[in-house]
């Protein structure tokens, strides 16, 4: 074979046998270590979701998870919090955009937001919302037997599949599994899970969520779910005979069987109702209820906590 | 793969999963919003080869399971299997594709898309195949390449694309 000089292209004449190097070469064993370390990760990743399910909430990775969203906590309040003037300036563009074509109403709220902009207002707002939720907390509206504990959404869930938040308050300030979660605007969600410095709340909106209702002005009862879109709800299991009117407002009806309750009290407001309907093939009406409160704009949200000796659920 | 290269990527792959959560969460079109973790870890795959970017994929699925009370695993497994292939993908493709920044983040948003799709189906969690499509697939692809070319520059910065390997030519005349 010729020689060829060093720092240049060889083209070699091989005829009548393949090309083969004599070992691997160190981009093959390079390729055989990607492909075993992806394969392990891989193999961990489905460990992980399979004991992740099939053990109690109490087990040993929840327990690490919250350990692990403890520690992560103070860097989402950081990121939360320095994000909060740009997602204000987004919200106010937002806001801004809806407004042009509305009433006077929008307007003077834009003309708000705009001065609040100005004003760069941000903490002043917030007093504004706390303080209105503690006039509900305080008022005669807030369900007895339950204290509230204020709170802020620190994160959502990056799944479109779950409608899901994180709220910056767990089992240190005294929430359980199964709290309800209201604003002074009705009801947001509820607990389904809670670590020591944070919980996480699934979402009226949230296709796991049922409620059951009443019709504040008929008495008609039944369960309020997800509806066909993310901003809406319908009310099921209405009779047809019950009388059930657009404009109509849905509260929480908060049933108690003995020692039996619901983890929702009685009489907070879920929605409206927009539209009825009903034909001879279904059992039940069709409605839909456009709920109270903004979900995709969550500002503070009040954890409601059972008084103690205030009865089991 | 150096250890500075892990170090480097793991660090960042945290401020990414930050970012995301406590910023780019809220930025929204239709149900989708810029998923800043995801293209970041297809720009370190990229960059770095398959090995780098399934490590890189694993951790960022841990952090973002963690940091939301997901299902711990379930992020990692997709991440793994996007990390990796956008490595082969770089090897394979880099010098002959016209943008291979673009095809790979579009490619791995789709598969990233599908295989959640299909994981919360087996898990029990449906949706509509039209809303998920509308409302979730197609906006994360759009919002997904808007944010690929400076997720992709900055990656860059962090991880220079190491002094090229001299290679030998070897033409077969038969």
């Amino acid at each position: 074979m010729p020689s060829v000089p060093r720092q240049r292209t060889a083209r070699v004449p091989v005829l009548g046998r393949e090309l083969r190097p004599d070992g691997p070469s160190p981009g093959s064993t390079r390729a055989l270590r990607a492909r075993l370390l992806a394969a392990a990760l891989v193999l961990v990743s489905l460990a992980l979701i399979t004991v992740y399910f099939r053990e109690s909430s109490g087990g040993a990775l929840h327990d690490a998870q919250r350990i692990g969203i403890s520690i992560l906590r103070p860097f989402e309040v950081a990121g939360e919090r320095v994000s909060r003037p740009f997602r204000d300036a987004w919200g106010w563009t937002s806001d801004l955009l809806d407004a042009k074509g509305e009433n006077a109403k929008l307007q003077r709220q834009v003309e708000s937001l705009r001065e609040q902009l100005i004003q760069n207002q941000t903490a002043a707002r917030e007093n504004e919302e706390l303080r209105r939720l503690l006039q509900y907390r305080d008022g005669p509206r807030f369900p007895d037997d339950y204290t509230g504990v204020v709170t802020r959404v620190i994160a959502r869930s990056p799944s479109p599949f779950n409608q899901e938040v994180v709220i910056a308050a767990g089992s240190n300030d005294g929430i359980t599994r199964y709290d309800p979660v209201v604003t002074e605007e009705g009801l947001v969600g509820l607990v389904t899970d809670v670590a020591p410095s944070a919980a996480r709340v699934t979402l009226l909106t949230d296709q796991q969520s049922a409620v059951s209702a009443v019709v504040l002005q008929s008495g008609a009862t039944g369960i309020v779910r997800h509806g066909p879109s993310q901003s809406t709800l319908v009310l099921d299991r209405v009779d047809k005979d019950k009388l059930v009117n657009v404009g109509d407002t849905v509260i929480t009806s908060g049933w108690r069987i003995g020692d039996l309750a619901s983890v929702f009290p009685y009489n907070i407001p879920i929605g409206t109702v927009t539209a009825v309907g009903q034909n001879d093939v279904d059992l039940y009406k069709r409605i839909q209820v456009t709920p109270l409160v903004q979900f995709d704009s969550l500002g503070p949200l009040i954890v409601l906590v059972k008084k103690a000796g205030a009865g089991r659920r | 793969m150096s250890l500075a290269d892990v170090l480097k990527a793991a660090v960042a792959v945290f401020a990414a999963a930050v970012v995301e959560l406590g910023l780019l969460s809220y930025v929204e079109v239709a149900d989708a919003h810029p998923e800043l973790t995801l293209v970041f870890v297809v720009a370190v795959g990229l960059l770095r080869g398959p090995a780098l970017g399934a490590a890189a994929g694993f951790w960022a699925g841990l952090v973002l399971d963690t940091a939301s009370l997901e299902t711990l695993g379930l992020t990692s497994l997709l991440l793994t299997l996007a990390g990796y292939w956008c490595g082969r993908f770089g090897e394979a493709t880099t010098r002959s594709s016209a943008n291979p920044v673009l095809v790979a983040v579009a490619l791995t948003t789709v598969g990233f898309g599908l295989g959640s799709a299909l994981l919360h189906f087996m898990l029990g969690e449906t949706m509509p195949v039209s809303d998920f499509v509308v409302g979730v697939l197609l906006p994360s692809l759009a919002l997904d390449l808007l944010v690929a070319y400076p997720v992709y520059r900055l990656a860059r910065r962090l991880f220079p694309p190491a002094e090229k390997e001299r290679r030998t030519e070897v033409t077969v005349l038969a």
